[in-house]
C-alpha cells in the first residue's frame, strides 16, 4: 500500500478475498452493519453479489426505452417531413407516408438510438470514463481485475 | 424454489456420467489462469506464423483499393456487368460478408438470452469477425452505385436540387439495416471487452516494475495507456457490474432482433422486385438460416486453426464448443436445404410459368454448376454431422465448413445471377461472367478481413476473459470450488 500513503487522509481501507464466497459472506455483513459508502470488486459479476449489497434493480433500462422511443419516432417524423412534407416523391402509385413502407427504417433506428441510450446510459450511471482512481493508484489492487476480490 | 419444499425423504440421484456435460474450461482450471492464457496470446513475443499471415494479407487487402480506384477512373464496365445481369460478383459478395456477420451477432445475442454459457469462450474472436466481416461487405454497394461521388445521396441530407432520399426503396432500408447493424456490433463489441482491457491494464501495470531495458519500459507504458484510455477506467466494482450486467443484457435483447431484421432487409432487395426468382415470401427466413450456416462455418474457419497454434487455448474453446457448433450448422443446413425444396415446389404449384422456367434454368440451365456447387456444399457436406466422430474431429470440422463457406457464396451467386440472366424477353438473354477486376477486388477482400483479424488477435484479448470465469464452477459462490462451505 505504498501509494495510498501519499495521501494527507486515506482514501478508504480494502480487504482482499480469495474467493467469491467469502466475498460475498463479508458483503453480507458489512450492508446489515449499516454501511452505504463501500463496495465490492471482482473480476467479473459474483451472481448474488446484488442482493448481498442490498443494491436494487439496475435504472440502465429506462435510458434503452427512451433511447429505442426516440429512435422510433424520431425516424416516422424524419420520413414524414423528407418525403410527405417538404418534398413529395410520389413513386409508382405508392402514398407519400405509409407506416407500413417506413417501418423497417424506424425500426432500426429504435435499435440503433436504443443501443447507444444503454451503452451511454451505463457509462452515466458508473461515472465512467474515470481515468484518475485512487483504487488504481494502489498495485496489489490490480488483482481485482484477475483472480482477487 | 425454495429447498424446504422438497420433502427430505425424496432423493435426487445425480445424472449418470454418460448424460454429465463436459466442462466449459477443462481441468478445473483456476481463475487466474483462464486470465494468463488469454492475455498470454498478446503478452508473447509476436510469433513467427503471424508476422508471415501479416505480411500476405496485408499486401493481399492492396488489391481493394487497386480494384476500386480502377473501377472508378474507368467506370462499372470494368466489372463484367452489362445487361441483363447489372447486379453481379459486387453484390453476390456484399451478401455473401454480410451473412457470415450474422453467426458472431447470434453467438453473442441470441445464444446470450438463451443463457447458452459455451457462447463465452468464442464469442469475442466472432463479435470481431462480425465486425470485419461488414466492413468488407460494405465496401461493395458503395462502390456498386455507379457513381462513387453521388454515394451521400443515400444518406438523409437533401441533395443539390433539395430533394430527399426515397424510403419506400428497400436498398435505402439496407443503408440503415446495415449501418445500424454494424455501427451496434462495435457497440456491444467494446461494451464486452471494457473488463477485459482493464485486466490488461492490470497486467501491464504490475508487470512495469519488472522491466529493466527502456524500450520495453516504453512499450509497457504505451500499452497501459491505451488499455487504460479505453477501459474508461473500470475496476471491477459491484456497483458497475450491475449497471454493465443489466446494459449487457439489453444490448443482447437489441440485437437479436436487429440480427434478424438486417438478413431479412437484405433479402427485400430481392424479394421486393417482380423479378421471377426473387419475388419470393421465403426469402427472409431463408436468408437469416443461410447468413447463420454461412457464418458459423466462418468462425469454425477461423477458430480451428487459432486453437492449434496458441497453447492452452484448446482447455478454453474445446471440442464440446466445436460439436455444439456443428450442430448448428447440421440444423441451419438442413433449413437451407429445406428451403431450396419449397421454392422449387412453390415454382411449380404456384402455376407461374415464368417463376418455374426460373427454377428449371437454375438447375438445368446455362448456371447448372453453381445450382449444383450450392447443393453439394449447403444440403449434402453438413449432413456428416449426423455422426459424432465427424462432430469431434477439428479437421474434418474444418474442411466441411470450408465447404460450406463455398457453398454460401454460391447460393448468393445462383440467386442474383441465375434470375437475372435469362429474364422476360428471349431477345435480351446472357451469360454473365466476371472480370479479373471482379476476382481480385474480391480476393482482396480476404486480406483486408485478414488483416484485421490478426491485428485482433494481437493485441486484444480474444476470448472474454472476465465473461468466461463467470461460467465456471470457481465463479460460482454456491459452488464449493467458489469457496461455498456447505
Amino acid at each position: 500500500m505504498n501509494s495510498i500513503d501519499e495521501y494527507k487522509i486515506p482514501y478508504g481501507i480494502m480487504a482482499e478475498f480469495e474467493n467469491a464466497a467469502d466475498t460475498m459472506h463479508a458483503a453480507e455483513k458489512i450492508r446489515d452493519e449499516g454501511y452505504t459508502i463501500w463496495d465490492v470488486h471482482s473480476p467479473f459479476p459474483v451472481h448474488g453479489m446484488d442482493d448481498a449489497m442490498g443494491l436494487g434493480n439496475s435504472n440502465v433500462g429506462w435510458f434503452t426505452f427512451f433511447g429505442g422511443l426516440l429512435g422510433f419516432t424520431g425516424g416516422m417524423i424524419m420520413i414524414w417531413y423528407m418525403n410527405s412534407f417538404d418534398y413529395d416523391i410520389p413513386v409508382g402509385g405508392k402514398p407519400n407516408f405509409s407506416p407500413m413502407g417506413n417501418f423497417p427504417v424506424a425500426y432500426e433506428l429504435t435499435i440503433l438510438l436504443g443501443a447507444f441510450g444503454t451503452l451511454f446510459g451505463m457509462f452515466f450511471l458508473n461515472k465512467l470514463p474515470r481515468h484518475h482512481n485512487p483504487l488504481l493508484k494502489n498495485l496489489r489492487f490490480a488483482d481485482a481485475t484477475h483472480d482477487k476480490f | 424454489m425454495s429447498h424446504s419444499t422438497v420433502p427430505s425423504s425424496i432423493k435426487v440421484s445425480p445424472p449418470p456420467v454418460e448424460l454429465e456435460r463436459a466442462p466449459l474450461v477443462e481441468n478445473n482450471r483456476s481463475l487466474g489462469w483462464i486470465s494468463d492464457t488469454v492475455a498470454n496470446v498478446i503478452e508473447q513475443k509476436t510469433p513467427l506464423w503471424w508476422k508471415v499471415l501479416f505480411a500476405v494479407s496485408s499486401t493481399t487487402a492492396i488489391l481493394v483499393p487497386v480494384g476500386l480506384i480502377y473501377l472508378i477512373t474507368t467506370g462499372v464496365g470494368v466489372w463484367g456487368l452489362n445487361n441483363p445481369v447489372a447486379w453481379g460478383w459486387a453484390i453476390v459478395n456484399f451478401v455473401w460478408w454480410i451473412g457470415i456477420g450474422h453467426a458472431g451477432t447470434l453467438i453473442s445475442a441470441i445464444l446470450c438470452l438463451l443463457r447458452q454459457k459455451w457462447r463465452t469462450s468464442i464469442n469475442r474472436a466472432s463479435e470481431a469477425m462480425t465486425i470485419f466481416a461488414v466492413m468488407c461487405a460494405g465496401i461493395f454497394p458503395a462502390v456498386h452505385v455507379g457513381r462513387v461521388w453521388f454515394a451521400w445521396w443515400l444518406f438523409p441530407i437533401p441533395n443539390a436540387n433539395a430533394i430527399w432520399p426515397q424510403f419506400r426503396s428497400p436498398l435505402l432500408w439496407d443503408v440503415f439495416a446495415v449501418s445500424t447493424y454494424f455501427t451496434v456490433s462495435l457497440l456491444f463489441w467494446y461494451m464486452g471487452l471494457i473488463p477485459d482491457l482493464a485486466t490488461m491494464r492490470d497486467r501491464f501495470r504490475k508487470g512495469a516494475s519488472k522491466l529493466i531495458k527502456p524500450s520495453q519500459k516504453l512499450i509497457n507504458k504505451f500499452a497501459q495507456f491505451m488499455y487504460g484510455l479505453f477501459s474508461m477506467g473500470w475496476t471491477g466494482s459491484n456497483r458497475h457490474w450491475r449497471n454493465y450486467e443489466k446494459a449487457y443484457l439489453l444490448l443482447a435483447g437489441l440485437s437479436t432482433p436487429l440480427v434478424l431484421s438486417v438478413h431479412s432487409i437484405v433479402s427485400f432487395d430481392f424479394a421486393v422486385s417482380q423479378l421471377p426468382g426473387w419475388h419470393t415470401t421465403i426469402f427472409p427466413p431463408y436468408f437469416v438460416a443461410g447468413a447463420v450456416f454461412g457464418g458459423f462455418a466462418m468462425v469454425m474457419t477461423l477458430m480451428i486453426p487459432l486453437v492449434s497454434l496458441y497453447k492452452g487455448l484448446e482447455e478454453l474453446i474445446t471440442i464440446r464448443h466445436l460439436e455444439v457448433m456443428s450442430k448448428i450448422i447440421l440444423v441451419t443446413g438442413s433449413i437451407v436445404g429445406y428451403a431450396y425444396g419449397m421454392e422449387f415446389f412453390i415454382a411449380y404449384y404456384g402455376g407461374n410459368p415464368y417463376e418455374l422456367y426460373a427454377f428449371k434454368n437454375r438447375a438445368f440451365g446455362d448456371y447448372a454448376w453453381s445450382y449444383w456447387w450450392m447443393i453439394s456444399c449447403n444440403v449434402i457436406s453438413p449432413q456428416f454431422f449426423w455422426f459424432k466422430w465427424c462432430r469431434t474431429n477439428p479437421w474434418f470440422i474444418w474442411i466441411v465448413c470450408g465447404f460450406v463457406n463455398i457453398g454460401m457464396w454460391m447460393e448468393r451467386f445462383v440467386i442474383v445471377v441465375t434470375s437475372l440472366h435469362n429474364d422476360f424477353m428471349p431477345a435480351n438473354w446472357g451469360y454473365y461472367s466476371p472480370t479479373w477486376v471482379d476476382m481480385m477486388t474480391y480476393f482482396g477482400t480476404f486480406g483486408f478481413f485478414m488483416t484485421l483479424f490478426l491485428l485482433f488477435v494481437r493485441f486484444l484479448p480474444l476470448i472474454a476473459i472476465a465473461e468466461l470465469k463467470g461460467v465456471t464452477p470457481q465463479a460460482d459462490p454456491h459452488h464449493p470450488l467458489g469457496g461455498a462451505k456447505h
